[in-house]
């Protein structure tokens, strides 16, 4: 599609995001006494498909199954949703991999795929049809199967598989036309380099061990990075602090769930910057994300309610709206 | 036919053809947006359907260029023109609205694009939101007033 294609899309996503819910909703949710009021808030606007179901979960999955039925009928392009659908294509692949080789059914570990669900991904997995998986996964899936069955190491599946993830991640970034996408690939890329590299560094991994674990990543020397990681963590700061990552480096110090909030409010500050387009699929893509964002926000909300967390617990972990 | 009459009617040609392509143009990618918004919203079809229309003026405003240079030079009525230069005269005095109105209708278009998101958003800004595509229509009508006059003096 053309950009003058996603004019009609523009459009009808402008209606829809007067129903996106703003700060001053997030911040009336972190003080309601319970997860029960603020089912009740959510359903209030229109979540869970007025469902009688009360329970936190399906609403959210049926929120997240809505904003991804919407892309559909906007036509959206399908190589920007199966890019974006990467994370949970592969996981399901790992996924899949232990449950066949250690034989212990995990139905809940699976995410609910169309394409790719647990059904179908144990189907291909078992009668090993790897060519049937989207091009991405079809070199991988050999790699992780070998891996696991001589080793047995869920962990060692992990990393190559979610390396892997990375890396696709990162080929469809360089391949992309549209910058908004392009710069969010790109940044998720390093930054879930970033977390590899801090991680790592806690666990005083080798620089070996941490270079081979990093993702390919335009945004960083990966050799250096995995130097300054197996140096020590005033070094790892001292190294992002030197490639544009100052904020990022404090919210680091604070907590790994501050750091998570930081990457979050960059993206949808990021976002923020489609609002005033109108000929672009840089609009719909914003909103798919900011929506994304926004159901992360409230499943935050709702488990903290659940484990009785204190209203400033909360707030230090919600992410900033895009409305 | 003299060479004059074939310049005079290719000035009439282009006011209407040039003009109409930029309208179409417009209203083609107001539509789409009105569209997009009555999709999801229906009770905003009138004040989308306004915004739409707007580029839609310069192709009428060839239109009438066009039938006043053919009531002119002998097509619908007028004295029948013999001498190239006249005819280049109205070819020129044409052009005017042949080339404002097919960019204007384009920028209007975009700008009532931009408009039709503001509604979709805000329905009570609709009045504030007219404004900005209608600031674009002075252009197209100014040189709408140029080509009347250079024709109808000529």
């Amino acid at each position: 599609m053309n950009d003058l294609d996603y004019i009609f899309a523009v459009a009808r996503i402008r209606v829809k995001e007067k129903n996106l819910l703003r700060d001053s909703d997030i911040a009336q949710m972190i003080t309601m006494p319970g997860e029960t009021q603020v089912l009740d808030f959510l359903q209030s606007h229109g979540w869970g498909e007025g469902s009688a179901d009360r329970d936190a979960e399906s609403i959210l999955s049926a929120e997240e199954a809505r904003t991804l039925a919407l892309m559909h009928e906007l036509q959206l392009d399908p190589a920007f949703l199966e890019v974006l659908s990467y994370p949970q294509l592969f996981h399901n692949m790992k996924a899949g991999i232990k449950e066949i080789v250690t034989a212990e059914p995990h139905p809940r570990a699976f995410y609910p795929l169309e394409d790719f669900g647990r059904d179908t991904m144990l189907k291909i997995l078992k009668e090993k049809a790897f060519d049937q998986l989207p091009e991405p996964l079809q070199p991988v899936a050999p790699a992780a199967f070998d891996l696991m069955l001589k080793t047995r190491d869920g962990q060692a599946v992990d990393m190559l598989v979610d390396k892997e993830t990375l890396n696709a991640m990162e080929r469809a970034a360089l391949k992309s036309k549209d910058p908004l996408f392009k710069q969010y690939l790109l940044d998720s890329v390093a930054i879930s380099n970033i977390k590899i590299a801090v991680r790592a560094q806690k666990m005083k991994k080798s620089r070996e061990f941490i270079e081979n674990a990093l993702a390919d990543c335009s945004a960083f020397d990966k050799s250096q990075l995995a130097k300054a990681a197996s140096s020590g963590l005033e070094d790892l700061y001292a190294y992002l602090e030197k490639n544009g990552y100052q904020e990022g480096v404090e919210s680091l110090k604070a907590s790994p769930s501050a750091f998570e909030r930081w990457c979050d409010n960059r993206l949808i500050r990021r976002l923020k910057g489609e609002k005033t387009h109108s000929e672009s699929v840089g609009p719909v893509l914003a909103f798919y994300l900011a929506r994304m964002n926004e159901i992360k926000t409230v499943r935050i909300i709702l488990t903290a309610k659940a484990n009785g967390f204190s209203e400033e617990a909360i707030r230090e972990r919600v992410r900033e709206m895009y409305v | 036919m003299s060479t004059g009459m074939v310049l005079a009617l290719l000035g009439a040609a282009l006011a209407t053809i040039l003009a109409g392509i930029g309208s179409s143009y417009g209203v083609r990618i107001g539509g789409q947006a009105a569209a997009g918004v009555v999709a999801e919203d229906p009770d905003q079809f009138a004040k989308v359907l306004i915004l739409q229309l707007l580029p839609g003026t310069q192709g009428i405003y060839g239109l009438l260029v066009t039938f006043i240079t053919l009531s002119r030079i002998g097509v619908l009525g007028g004295t029948p023109i013999t001498d190239t230069k006249t005819g280049l005269m109205y070819l020129i005095a044409c052009l005017p609205i042949a080339v404002v109105g097919l960019i204007s209708a384009i920028y209007q278009g975009k700008t009532s694009v931009a408009s039709i998101g503001v509604v979709a958003k805000k329905p009570d800004q609709f009045g504030k939101a007219m404004l900005f595509p209608a600031m674009v229509e002075t252009y197209a009508i100014l040189a709408l007033l140029i080509s009347i006059l250079s024709v109808t003096n000529l």
